[in-house]
């Protein structure tokens, strides 16, 4: 059982899973930014990799990737901060990339390291679910990683079941209405209902839900609907405002929980 | 049917192809992969796509035999005239072809991306006349460069947004077209204007470029007595009007065919978009391809002096064709398609666009028999480079005595 396994099975509700870019703002930021996390009560940490070309992400992660990259960010390195990040914090650890990063760092390599240094699952919004299913799934199974697949309001039902399948060793990401990451709107009836078919349709497995949510009334609303929920954008833009200092993070924290 | 050159079932040619997209575009590329098909045969989209073609396009395009061209370089040399199509390149062929199939969608709004702007007109052009919403981002720093094209583009009634992100040229600029549709999956249609992207947009595109060699067939049929070539030249960005002078003539083994690549300032400069030399199979744009790229899967900016070429990946079919063998890549440097375009011009008077300019540059690196049948595709002409032209005017130029 890896830690995310472990998480849902003690915790079902109100679960808060923060996404940042490791390399963001400063190079090595991400050791102590995650152990202020944990210390601060987020459930989850998200740690993207910086990639070029982020289809998947909006403007703010995509800014935050080009400054990480600029730092000088490497895939090697953050291995290595996961491996630091072990020595002083156990919150699950799951690394969001893209599929060609894998791929050119070599699966299997990757996946030793993600796994010999502590990640508990990954994310690759760009991985097909029949591509995962055929060539890598059992390449994930044997080194216990999770991997969450997403799922939109145009997702047909069949594939819902199918994601939610594939995502049990970790949860499976809900996008909340389909757009890409970092818009700040509340949400509506029509997500409501969209978050209730998904309900009935995923089964065992647990589920988050991410994009546009932004504070604590979203954070709120998402978590009544799902195990939780996923804040990305805002939190990379109060580091960008506020810094990474223990303080920062914790008031950050504090005005989602409290 | 020689099944290694061909798309198959799931999307690849080879092992190239495929539709890594996330999820936010799952459902419009399935829809359209489901339906691409049985619209385009369908008997009023072909009867629509082809009077389109012929009486607002102009085509057929001319094949003309260059005979100042085939004396010098010791072939019969043919050109293809896509440069003479309503909009000044083969982008158009591509265009109408795919509004038509975004009306039988029900779509009622535009996308698309350009570098040099050509797409983009191309783009502005199919929604000025069908009434429909268009939206062309473009890089901001090609926004500077291709001004012109900008102008016509507003002219038509498109709302050219700027691409701000990365190193905001032509791979931004599709980035942010991509994130729109994730934003606008119900009502916007996506067109992409090369081979490239996730499937089935690269055997789309093709399909709807296979137009000139379908043409060149019956051509040369009645000017030569048989209908192929001994050789195509074509120049490959992402590869589109390469895709479509060679999409009948894949399983033709007796014609033999080139690939130009932008070596920009030279294969190791550091300045180049040569994908098939300088790159590795990744991903790119949702497709398994090869792509310049660094050891941890960043993708690279490519520099061309060609603002069409300046791609850092190449369509999959032609990833394909490289690996197996059935296509030949020669790069060819900016001063090189320079030299070429004023070959051309001086010696046809025909001034081709820039990407073209780089198929040309060919004929003097192939050893022609005297016999040969050569067919040059002429994907653009050069009216949008005349700034880049006029640089190069004082300069020395190779052009045969009279």
């Amino acid at each position: 059982m890896n830690r995310i396994e472990a998480l849902f099975t003690r915790k079902k509700k109100n679960i808060l899973n923060i996404y940042f870019t490791a390399g963001f703002p400063e190079l090595d930021a991400a050791v102590s930014v995650v152990t202020y996390l944990d210390q601060a009560g987020a459930d989850i940490v998200e740690l993207g990799i910086p990639y070029s070309d982020p289809l998947a992400d909006g403007p703010t992660i995509q800014e935050s990737g080009t400054l990480a990259l600029k730092n000088g960010m490497t895939i090697d390195l953050l291995f290595q901060q996961v491996k630091k990040i072990r020595s002083q914090s156990e919150i699950p650890i799951v690394l969001m990339g893209y599929f060609n990063q894998m791929l050119q760092y070599g699966v299997e390599d990757f996946l030793d390291q993600a796994a010999s240094n502590g990640a508990d699952a990954l994310i690759m919004p760009d991985l097909p679910m029949d591509v995962y299913k055929s060539d890598y799934q059992s390449m994930f199974e044997e080194r216990s990683l999770g991997i969450s697949f997403l799922v939109t309001p145009q997702t047909s039902d069949e594939r819902i079941k199918r994601a939610a399948e594939l995502s049990k060793n970790s949860f499976l990401y809900i996008i909340s209405k389909s757009s890409i990451t970092g818009s700040a709107s509340n949400i509506s009836q029509v997500q409501i209902d969209y978050f209730n078919k998904l309900e009935k349709l995923k089964a065992d497995t647990p589920s988050l839900i991410g994009f546009g949510i932004h504070n604590k009334e979203t954070f709120l609303t998402a978590s009544a609907h799902a195990n939780g929920a996923i804040i990305g954008s805002a939190f990379i833009r109060h580091l960008s405002k506020y810094g990474f200092e223990q303080d920062s993070i914790s008031s950050f924290i504090d005005g989602i929980l409290k | 049917m020689n099944e290694t050159y061909h798309i198959n079932e799931s999307g690849y040619y080879g092992a190239f192809g495929g539709a890594f997209i996330p999820e936010m575009l799952y459902a419009n590329v399935e829809r359209l992969r489901s339906q691409y098909l049985e619209i385009i045969a369908k008997e009023s989209f072909q009867e629509q796509f082809t009077e389109l073609l012929i009486d607002y396009v102009g085509r057929p395009s001319p094949l003309y035999l260059a005979h100042k061209l085939s004396k010098k370089y010791g072939a019969k040399i043919y050109l293809k005239r896509e440069d003479l199509n309503h909009t000044g390149a083969h982008k158009i062929n591509n265009t109408i072809g795919q509004i038509l199939l975004a009306k039988e969608l029900g779509k009622k709004r535009i996308i698309a991306e350009t570098g040099a702007g050509q797409h983009g007109v191309a783009t502005a052009t199919v929604c000025a006349l069908m009434g429909i919403e268009c939206i062309v981002y473009m890089g901001s720093v090609d926004i500077e460069r291709q001004a012109p094209n900008v102008s016509r583009m507003k002219m038509l009634g498109a709302e050219v947004r700027p691409a701000e992100s990365g190193s905001k040229t032509l791979k931004d600029a599709t980035n942010e077209a991509i994130r729109d549709w994730i934003n606008n999956p119900v009502d916007t249609h996506y067109i992409i204007g090369s081979v490239v992207g996730p499937h089935p947009y690269p055997d789309m595109v093709a399909l709807f470029q296979s137009v000139i060699s379908e043409e060149m067939k019956w051509q040369l049929q009645e000017k030569e007595g048989r209908d192929y070539p001994d050789y195509i030249l074509a120049c490959v960005g992402g590869g589109s009007n390469a895709a479509g002078s060679f999409y009948h003539y894949l399983d033709e083994l007796r014609t033999k065919l080139y690939l130009a690549e932008a070596a920009g300032k030279g294969i190791d400069s550091g300045h180049s978009a040569a994908t098939s030399i300088l790159g590795s199979e990744g991903i790119i744009h949702g497709s398994r391809t090869m792509l310049m790229q660094t050891p941890d899967g960043q993708i690279i900016e490519p520099y061309s002096i060609s603002a069409g070429l300046d791609y850092p990946g190449i369509g999959p079919m032609h990833a394909n064709l490289i690996k197996q063998g059935r296509a030949k890549v020669i790069p060819v440097t900016d001063i090189e398609a320079i030299d070429a375009a004023f070959d051309l011009t001086r010696e046809e008077g025909i001034i081709p666009a820039l990407e073209t300019a780089h198929a040309f540059h060919m004929l003097n690196k192939i050893d022609f028999r005297k016999e040969d049948i050569v067919v040059v595709n002429v994907s653009g002409r050069g009216d949008k480079d005349l700034s880049t032209y006029i640089k190069y005017l004082n300069r020395p130029h190779n052009v045969s005595d009279e």
